[in-house]
């Protein structure tokens, strides 16, 4: 109750109501180890229903007999070898593909000239499914290792060099015309001001890239391999093996999962200077 | 020897017929100025009467605009913008360090920090800054380089009023410091007369007035000095005051 003692009699004041938070229509704070929390829902989901004899063990096999497989697997020479070399081919036609997206990305975009010749031929390329230059390589390049390479290295480049150089037509001109200003050689504008501005499309392009290889991987050891993850699993089918299947499935998600999560944190490092804005 | 009168003699800013059009339409009309070495200039005029194209022509940043004319400038030129234009990816020693080189580049980097209010602050990002402390940066930034014409677009513009008042001593300081020419761009009447000893007015593409202001600093907006200076300018810019 407040009490008034003037008395001049006052038109009766609207009555202050109490300040009431407002409905907070953002999804509010990050749950602690977010990412990792759907996964894990899955695996157990998978676990009880095996346990419970719901699901045919010929068709999905329980976690625990896939981890007994992969064991064997490891042990016996085979499985260690075979992601080596997957491994290899992932890291040869990515970084050849990151190098040349880059390049391309940074030509096409600093010069008029590498523009006309770049951008409307990676646009035509883009424009053909990757995939479907497989017999067109094999005959150019034979079925050895150099048209997977090849062709990983397509998978990456595309989506690398369109962000990284979407991302540099974007730099804003205001910054370019203060490079002028403060007579920056052509050398020094690209270090200070173009590849810091075109960071955060890279890698956009990166993660895209990253994911791309893991695709190409998969579907080049299935069709066209003698050795590697996908080959393992192509004999298995043959052989009915789902158990080794899902370990090579799970090779693959955990290399795809660990690569994007490196990609991730890269990112947070080097763009840094963004958290200030966002957190 | 005095030097500083020696300076006044020798224009740093020189223009002859100077003349840029965009489109046909023509904005700058065959201006002729000089500005001496040493003085603090400031260009009045209404949006779009070519007082910003007068500052890029004289910048050097008027790359594919028609013209012609001669155009003579010194050497070291800073140009402040309206926004403050610092590099967001940037620390903000690294900010006004953009294009100085040299070993001692760093120290003189944190004494212009210091000069204009903001020692202590080289490690922070652009995006932790005000609005002024931005534009102070973004001093810093021309200060460095020891230019002998300092060219000024609106540079506080976008400032509230407080800080803009706080900014005008800043800069009058450092001015007084360091003794570029500057050429001060700005459509604030009041702000003119506060800063400069020489006010120009552009109007249709030539100087319309050219206006020296012989009073000692500081000014205050209160001078009533200053008000004969502020109806002559506004009378040149077309505008009356509305006197009751």
């Amino acid at each position: 109750m407040t009490t008034t003692t003037t008395a001049v009699v006052a038109p009766a004041a609207p009555e202050l109501s109490q300040v009431r938070r407002r409905r907070r229509l953002s999804p509010g704070r990050r749950l602690p180890a977010a990412r990792l929390a759907g996964p894990l829902a899955v695996l157990a989901l998978w676990a009880v229903a095996s346990a419970a004899g719901a699901l045919d063990p010929g068709a999905i096999p329980a976690p625990w007999t896939v981890l007994r497989t992969a064991g064997h697997l490891w042990t016996d020479g085979t499985l260690p070898t075979d992601v080596l070399t997957s491994l290899r081919r992932a890291a040869y036609g990515f970084a050849i593909g990151l190098t040349a997206g880059v390049l391309l990305a940074l030509v096409a975009g600093l010069s008029r000239a590498g523009e006309a010749l770049i951008d409307g031929t990676v646009q035509l390329n883009r424009a053909i499914p990757t995939l479907g230059l497989i017999p067109l390589f094999i005959l150019w390049l034979g079925i050895g290792e150099t048209f997977k390479i090849a062709i990983i290295a397509i998978v990456v480049y595309i989506p690398i060099y369109l962000n990284t150089h979407a991302a540099l037509s974007g730099i804003d001109t205001r910054f370019v015309e203060l490079a002028e200003v403060q007579g920056l050689s052509r050398l020094a504008f690209v270090r200070r001001v173009v590849i810091p501005g075109a960071l955060p499309g890279f890698f956009v392009g990166l993660r895209l890239g990253v994911t791309g290889s893991w695709l190409g991987l998969v579907v080049l050891e299935q069709i066209n391999a003698t050795s590697g993850l996908g080959y393992l699993m192509f004999q298995a089918q043959n052989y009915g093996q789902s158990d080794v299947i899902l370990v090579g499935l799970l090779i693959y998600g955990v290399f795809g999962l660990i690569s994007d999560s490196v990609v991730r944190l890269i990112e947070r490092r080097v763009l840094s200077w963004r958290r200030t804005l966002s957190s | 020897m005095a030097p500083h009168t020696e300076q006044l003699t020798r224009p740093a800013v020189r223009l002859r017929g100077l003349t840029r059009s965009f489109g046909g339409r023509t904005v700058l009309d065959g201006i002729d100025l000089d500005l001496p070495a040493g003085q603090f200039t400031a260009l009045l005029g209404h949006s779009g009467s070519g007082k910003s194209t007068l500052l890029r022509a004289v910048a050097g940043l008027d790359h594919g605009v028609a013209g012609s004319g001669q155009l003579s400038a010194p050497e070291r030129v800073s140009v402040v913008f309206q926004d403050s234009r610092l590099l967001p990816w940037a620390r903000v020693l690294d900010n006004v360090l953009l294009g100085t080189e040299g070993k001692d580049a760093k120290q003189r980097g944190r004494a212009a920090l210091a000069e204009v209010g903001l020692g202590g602050r080289e490690r922070t990002w652009p995006g932790e800054l005000s609005g002024g402390e931005a534009q102070r940066a973004a001093l810093a930034r021309s200060l460095v380089r020891e230019p002998e014409l300092l060219l000024a677009d609106e540079p506080f513009g976008a400032l509230d009023a407080l800080t803009r008042i706080r900014m005008h001593n800043l800069l009058r300081e450092l001015w007084k410091r360091h003794r570029p020419s500057v050429l001060l761009v700005t459509h604030d009447v009041d702000e003119a007369i506060v800063l400069a000893d020489r006010v120009l007015v552009l109007d249709r593409g030539r100087i319309g007035l050219d206006l020296t202001i012989d009073r000692p600093h500081p000014r205050s907006y209160r001078e009533p000095v200053l008000g004969e200076y502020r109806e002559r300018l506004l009378a040149a810019l077309g505008v009356t005051e509305d006197h009751e």
